[in-house]
């Protein structure tokens, strides 16, 4: 049994003119120890995937179907209560979208990742949480002394290692990194996915790594998902998916990230822009920048169906 | 004999650290960023010069010194041979019309109180273009040009109306409308989607070839950076430490820092995990640079007290492959 088994889910955002269709009925499933690649272009549904996984949707913005079973316990069923006290943090925990800002910076570190922990295991004493902050910073390779400075004192790469430290406090099996490498600079960018990946390694926990940039996924991942306004397209092991992407939203995504080593080349480009999710097309929602779209694709959605084994593809011209 | 149409020569630029009022009387020496700390290059007609590093490196810096939207601190600018680094605003004012300018972010620099149309006419408006026929006319073609197709459906629209690919379309096609010999692109793609980048850079490569102009691109990503550009320099700390063809930078990268930052760059192709760490720690900061070589505090080639002591020439190792470094101190080809 899968350690995160994700059904249908389907969540949309309310505003005046109506609800975004944000995420409709995504499903995959993560094993124990094993990454995922969640990618897409900015707007597809990946950062409301993930805040649908800690049932942290902004006020406006609900699960409407669907099930994301953790073990055995349905976490849309679950109460404010008990999401705070099982799930956030102790059973999975994220790593928030730019490092840069989403620490308070009127604490100082060690005061925040105290927060965190006392917010979700009450027993522990202040002792207690400080010496496993140590623990925890010694763990992504910052000296334990700093805990005591204020974020402004840190350098990017720093920030971005402590908000790791956090999001481990608790001993968590799933870890969700939004966009972890963005506002980095490639060398710090190189130190803190190879850190993630040895802490993955290290404590057997399972990541979803949410990014646009195909190549962080393709070095981190074993699984790699693409989305695309709101639906999955594409889920497969990461070597098939960049050798043999199937979905022609896939094919063109993988092909406007060119190689540093391969030779000059056109860049190629997706040409068009994702739909509104107010009123998304009829049918498969990518039809209208489809360079192969047929009569079908415009009347009928796609479903996701088995080309080969674990490598699942949403398009009518998805061949077993 | 290729043209050059911009030269600079040992620019410099220092920033004065802001200090407390106590602090200025009490500190001995006044503090400087050292941003952009002697650099030399040139850029000939028509060609692609990238300029890459990791942030705080100078390369924005660059870019706008040249554009002389920063004033040197030292050292010259010279534009098609002429010496521009002092020239005042008024004598500058029909020069640029021949170097233009996009930003990075095409969500602030655009004015989003004017159309599309009037952000495009601005520049021609400025420099004395007044016919409305022509300006119309140039818009017009400028806009299907970049792609914005049919035209007459974007020049009444405003920024929000616009999408961020198109906004920087629009930045370029301010860029390109009068036809410049010279333009510095501040990381044009870096704010943009992964699927649209390739997209906007393919629009401005066709406009450099179409218009033979000569492009400074500034970027960190050197994956990019591959396709888009003929020669690459590549700065650390304000100094230029490695330069050539985009080959041999990429295939024979001579300097540590250079080969740090290839190993760096994750690569798409899943089969060759090769992301590797060569280098601790981030840059340092430019107010106190190390001596000797900027980046002996971080180097895994480090070879001794020379590396602390003596600041490395930029040699050229062969066919203008340029390096600074002390590996190479032996191996110059050239005076």
């Amino acid at each position: 049994m899968p350690l995160l088994d994700v059904q249908n889910l389907t969540a949309y955002y309310t505003i005046k003119r109506g609800s975004v269709k944000a995420v409709e009925n995504v499903s995959f499933s993560l094993e124990e120890g094993e990454a995922m690649g969640l990618a897409g272009e900015s707007g597809c549904g990946k950062t409301t995937v993930a805040l649908s996984l800690l049932g942290i949707l902004p006020v406006n913005g609900k699960i409407v179907r669907g099930k994301i079973l953790l073990k055995d316990t349905d976490i849309t069923k679950l109460s404010e209560k008990e999401l705070r006290e099982k799930i956030r943090w102790n059973a999975v925990s994220l790593i928030f979208q730019g490092a840069m800002n989403a620490m308070n910076p009127m604490y100082s570190v060690e005061d925040q990742i105290v927060e965190a922990i006392k917010t979700h295991d009450s027993s522990i004493t202040k002792k207690k949480a400080k010496e496993r902050i140590a623990k925890l910073f010694e763990m992504v390779g910052l000296e334990p002394e700093r805990a005591r400075n204020y974020p402004h004192e840190y350098s990017g790469g720093m920030r971005q290692r402590a908000m790791i430290a956090m999001a481990l406090a608790c001993n968590p099996s799933i870890l969700i990194a939004d966009e972890p490498g963005t506002a980095l600079d490639v060398i710090v960018q190189a130190q803190v996915l190879k850190l993630m990946t040895e802490l993955r390694k290290r404590l057997n926990l399972a990541m979803i790594m949410i990014s646009h940039d195909l190549s962080i996924i393709s070095e981190t991942c074993d699984k790699l998902a693409i989305m695309y306004a709101g639906k999955l397209v594409e889920l497969g092991d990461v070597l098939t998916m960049f050798k043999k992407p199937v979905h022609p939203y896939t094919q063109g995504l993988i092909a406007a990230f060119p190689g540093i080593y391969t030779p000059k080349q056109e860049m190629k480009a997706l040409p068009g822009s994702p739909p509104n999710l107010l009123n998304p097309p009829k049918g498969c929602r990518f039809n209208p920048r489809c360079p192969y779209v047929m009569d079908i694709c415009k009347k009928k959605t796609p479903e996701l169906k088995e080309v080969s084994k674990g490598h699942y593809v949403a398009c009518y011209l998805a061949k077993k | 004999m290729t043209e050059t149409v911009i030269k600079v020569e040992n620019l410099k630029k220092w920033f004065d650290v802001k200090m407390g009022f106590f602090k200025t009387l009490t500190s001995k020496q006044k503090l400087f960023v050292h941003a952009v700390d002697g650099i030399d290059f040139e850029i000939t007609k028509g060609k692609i010069l990238g300029l890459a590093g990791e942030s705080g490196s100078g390369k924005t810096t660059t870019g706008r010194v040249i554009m002389r939207l920063l004033e040197p601190t030292s050292g010259k600018i010279f534009f098609k041979g002429k010496d521009i680094t002092h020239l005042d605003a008024d004598s500058m004012r029909p020069l640029r019309r021949q170097m233009q300018i996009v930003f990075q972010d095409p969500y602030e620099s655009l004015n989003p109180r004017m159309t599309v149309s009037d952000i495009i006419s601005e520049p021609m408006k400025l420099q004395g273009i007044t016919d409305e026929k022509e300006v119309e006319e140039r818009v017009n073609i400028i806009l299907e040009d970049a792609k914005l197709i049919p035209p007459g459906e974007f020049i009444f629209r405003y920024p929000h109306e616009l999408s961020g690919g198109q906004r920087q379309r629009v930045a370029t096609a301010r860029a390109f409308v009068l036809n410049p010999e010279f333009v510095v692109a501040d990381e044009p793609v870096s704010m943009l989607d992964a699927s649209i980048r390739a997209e906007i850079l393919q629009l401005m490569l066709s406009l450099v070839k179409k218009y033979k102009t000569s492009f400074l691109y500034i970027t960190h990503d050197l994956a990019l950076a591959r396709h888009v550009c003929d020669d690459i320099a590549i700065m650390y700390l304000g100094e230029i430490v490695e330069q050539g063809t985009i080959d041999q930078v990429i295939f024979e990268s001579l300097h540590p820092y250079t080969r740090a930052l290839m190993k760096a760059v994750p690569d798409p192709d899943p089969s060759s995990k090769r992301i590797e760490v060569v280098i601790k720690g981030e840059i340092p900061s430019p107010v106190n640079p190390p001596p000797g070589c900027r980046f002996h505090t971080r180097c895994p080639s480090y070879i001794g007290d020379v590396c602390k002591k003596v600041k490395p020439k930029l040699i050229d190792v062969g066919k203008g492959h340029l390096v600074a470094c002390h590996l190479y101190s032996g191996k110059s080809k050239k005076k």
